[in-house]
C-alpha cells in the first residue's frame, strides 16, 4: 500500500514534468513561427520596437502587396511550380518502375541491382565531376537540370520496394501470368492502382524536395529567367536586396528599411504557405513513410 | 477482382507459345543471357532509372580521376596528364587544411551531440503522455519546421538574430545583456548552425523512435505495472532496451555523414565576419570548384572526404557489430 502511494506520487511528478517540458517545447517550435505571422501583418516600427509580441499591431498588408507586385516572385513562383510538378512525375514514374523488379523475389538481376543503387548512397564523385557531367549533357542553364538531376532517391526507392514487397503478394503475378499477363500489364493494371499509398508518400517527399530545392539551381542555373523560387528568396532575405519593383517609389532610406523588413517577413509566408497548407492534411502520409523507411531490410 | 483486366484472351495463346518456345531456345546459352531472356521486363522497367544512376552518378564517378590528373578543359578527363597526389599534398600542406577539419568536425560533433539525444528524449516523453489530443498537437506542430526550406529558416535566422531588432537580442536586453551579433562573431557561429538545426529536426527525428516504442511488447508494461514500477523505471527498463537498436543504427549512419555538414546552411549563414568558422569542407569545395573553377583540387578535396566517411561508417559499423550485435550490414 505503501509504496503503490509512493509509485503514484513520483508518477504525478513525472507527469507534471513531462507536460511542462513538452509545453515548453512546443512553444519553442511554434512561437517562431507565430510571430513571422503576425510580424508580417503588423506595422514594421511596432514589431523593431518589440510591442509585436502575441498579437499584430496596426495591421497592415502593405508588405504583401509589394511582394506581389514584385515580377520576380511570380517568375520564381512559376517555374518552382513548373520544377516540381514536371520533376515529381519523373521521380515518381522512374523510382516506381524501379521498386517494382526490385521487389519481386524471382527477379535475377536483384542482388545486383540493389548493390548498384547502394553504391550510389555512399559513394558519389563529388561537386565538379557531376558538374563536367551535366556541362557534357548540355544541360548547364538549362530547364532539364532542374528536374533531371536527382530523379531517382535509393531510400526512396528502398521505401517503396519494402512496401511493394510487403502488399503485392507473388502469387498474384503468378496467377496473372497464367492467363497470360505480361510484368507490364500486370504493373500497370495492378501495381499501381496498389500503390496509391506509397505513391503518395512519394509524392510529398520528392514534391517537397523540388519545392524547397535551392542547391542546383545555385550551382547550374545562370539565366535568371529560370530561377526558382529559393534563390530569390535568397536574395531578399540573406543578401538583403529588395528590389525595384518592391521599392520602387520609396526614395528615404529609413523608410526603405523600414519597408524591407515587412517584405521579409511576407516573403517568407508566401514561399511556405503551399507546403504548410498541404502537412496538417498530409500528415499522415509523411509519418507513414518514415514507418515505412524503418523497417527496411 | 482485377486480376481480370489482365485476363486478355487474345494476347494469352500466343504470349505463352511464345514463351515455351523462347525457354527452348536458351536452353543451352549461359545462365546470365538465360535469366535476362526471362526477366527482360524486368530489366526494360528498371532501366529508365538504371540510366539515370549511370548517367549522373556512375559517371561522375569515372570524372574522380581527374583529382590524380591536372584537368585541362580542352583535353578532356581522359586526356589530361596524371599529376599523381599533388592535390591532395598541396590541401594537406595548406594553411586551409586543419581550419576546415576543424570547422567540419566541430560542428558535426556538436551537432551529433546536441541532436542525437533530444529526438530520443522527446519520443520517450510523448510516449508516456496519455492525452491523446495534446501528444498529437506537440506531434503536428514539431514535426512541421521539417519542411520548410534552408533558404527560409536561414532567412529566419538573419531575422531573429539580427543584432538591431531581432527578438532574440530583444529579449536578452530584458536581462540587461548587450546586444549580441550572432552571425557576425565566429565564436556564434556553430551553436546557431545546431540548434537552428534541433529546432527545425528534432521533432521529425522522434517518429522513428516512436514506431519503434509502438513496436515493444504490451505485456512488458503488464508485467511492470504489477511488480509496481514508477514511469521512470519503465522508461529505463522497458523503453530504452526497446529502442536500443534503432538508436545504434541511427548512430552509425551519423557517424558515417559526420565529415558531411550540410552545404546549403553553412553557405547560407556564412558572411565575411563569420567565415573563419563557418567555411567547411563543403563550402570550400564550392568556392575552389566553381568560383575558382580549379577543377581538379575542389575534386581531390571532395575524394578524401567521401574516403573519411567510409573508412568511418565502416569502423563504426565494425565496432557497434562488437559491441552490440547490431549493423547496418
Amino acid at each position: 500500500m505503501k509504496s503503490k502511494i509512493k509509485r503514484s506520487k513520483e508518477d504525478l511528478t513525472f507527469d507534471i514534468i513531462n507536460y511542462t517540458v513538452l509545453t515548453l517545447i512546443l512553444v519553442i517550435v511554434a512561437y517562431p513561427l507565430y510571430f513571422i505571422v503576425i510580424a508580417s501583418i503588423s506595422d514594421p516600427d511596432a514589431v523593431n520596437n518589440g510591442l509585436v509580441w502575441l498579437l499584430p499591431v496596426d495591421i497592415t498588408v502593405e508588405g504583401y502587396k509589394r511582394i506581389f507586385q514584385d515580377v520576380r516572385i511570380w517568375t520564381g513562383y512559376k517555374n518552382t511550380f513548373l520544377y516540381t510538378i514536371v520533376g515529381t512525375f519523373i521521380n515518381i514514374t522512374l523510382t516506381m518502375m524501379i521498386a517494382y523488379p526490385l521487389s519481386r523475389k524471382d527477379f535475377s538481376g536483384r542482388r545486383f541491382l540493389m548493390i548498384f543503387l547502394l553504391i550510389t548512397m555512399y559513394f558519389n564523385g563529388g561537386l565538379i565531376p557531376t558538374y563536367l557531367v551535366v556541362k557534357n549533357l548540355h544541360l548547364n542553364d538549362n530547364w532539364w537540370v532542374m528536374v533531371i538531376l536527382g530523379a531517382v532517391s535509393v531510400y526512396n526507392v528502398i521505401i517503396a520496394r519494402t512496401f511493394l514487397q510487403n502488399t503485392i503478394p507473388e502469387e498474384l503475378y503468378e496467377a496473372a501470368s497464367i492467363d497470360g499477363c505480361s510484368h507490364f500489364l500486370f504493373f500497370i493494371k495492378m501495381v499501381l492502382p496498389l500503390s496509391k499509398a506509397i505513391i503518395a508518400v512519394l509524392t510529398l517527399y520528392y514534391g517537397i524536395g523540388h519545392w524547397n530545392e535551392f542547391m542546383r539551381a545555385l550551382i547550374y542555373l545562370r539565366d535568371e529567367k529560370l530561377y526558382p523560387l529559393q534563390i530569390i528568396l535568397r536574395s531578399i532575405l540573406v543578401q538583403n536586396m529588395s528590389q525595384d519593383p518592391m521599392m520602387g517609389d520609396v526614395e528615404d532610406a529609413v523608410e526603405m528599411a523600414r519597408i524591407g523588413e515587412l517584405i521579409k517577413y511576407g516573403v517568407i509566408i508566401v514561399a511556405s504557405v503551399p507546403v504548410l497548407l498541404l502537412y496538417p492534411l498530409l500528415q499522415k502520409y509523411f509519418v507513414q513513410g518514415v514507418m515505412i523507411g524503418s523497417v527496411k531490410g | 477482382m482485377k486480376k481480370e483486366t489482365c485476363y486478355m484472351q487474345s494476347i494469352q495463346t500466343t504470349k505463352r507459345r511464345k514463351t515455351f518456345s523462347s525457354l527452348k531456345k536458351v536452353k543451352r546459352k549461359n545462365p546470365f543471357l538465360k535469366s535476362l531472356k526471362k526477366d527482360y521486363q524486368l530489366y526494360l522497367l528498371a532501366l529508365p532509372a538504371i540510366i539515370y544512376f549511370i548517367l549522373f552518378h556512375y559517371w561522375p564517378m569515372y570524372g574522380v580521376q581527374i583529382a590524380f590528373k591536372d584537368f585541362i578543359a580542352v583535353k578532356g578527363i581522359t586526356g589530361s596528364p596524371w599529376v599523381g597526389f599533388k592535390h591532395f599534398e598541396r590541401f594537406f600542406k595548406s594553411f586551409q587544411f586543419w581550419r576546415l577539419m576543424k570547422n567540419t568536425i566541430g560542428v558535426s560533433l556538436y551537432q551529433l551531440i546536441a541532436g542525437f539525444p533530444i529526438p530520443i528524449i522527446m519520443a520517450l516523453l510523448l510516449n508516456q503522455t496519455k492525452n491523446k489530443r495534446f501528444k498529437k498537437t506537440v506531434q503536428t506542430v514539431t514535426y512541421a519546421p521539417h519542411f520548410i526550406s534552408v533558404v527560409v529558416l536561414t532567412g529566419m535566422l538573419y531575422i531573429f538574430l539580427s543584432p538591431r531588432n531581432g527578438i532574440i537580442n530583444q529579449f536578452l536586453s530584458l536581462f540587461g545583456i548587450d546586444s549580441i551579433f550572432f552571425l557576425g562573431d565566429p565564436k556564434y557561429f556553430k551553436s546557431v548552425f545546431v540548434w537552428s538545426g534541433v529546432w527545425q529536426n528534432a521533432g521529425w527525428g522522434s517518429i522513428i523512435y516512436l514506431a519503434a516504442l509502438s513496436g515493444i511488447n504490451p505485456e512488458l508494461y503488464e508485467a511492470a505495472k504489477v511488480d509496481g514500477a514508477t514511469k521512470l523505471r519503465t522508461i529505463w527498463h522497458i523503453d530504452i532496451p526497446g529502442i536500443m537498436p534503432t538508436a545504434v543504427i541511427l548512430l552509425i549512419m551519423n557517424v558515417g555523414k559526420i565529415m558531411n555538414v550540410g552545404f546549403q546552411k553553412a553557405y547560407l549563414l556564412q558572411n565575411s565576419l563569420n567565415v573563419e568558422s563557418s567555411e567547411i569542407i563543403a563550402t570550400y569545395i564550392y568556392k575552389i570548384g566553381l568560383l575558382q573553377s580549379q577543377y581538379s583540387y575542389s575534386t581531390a578535396i571532395g575524394l578524401f572526404n567521401t574516403v573519411i566517411n567510409i573508412i568511418l561508417l565502416v569502423s563504426v559499423n565494425k565496432i557497434s557489430k562488437i559491441v552490440s550485435d547490431t549493423s547496418l550490414w
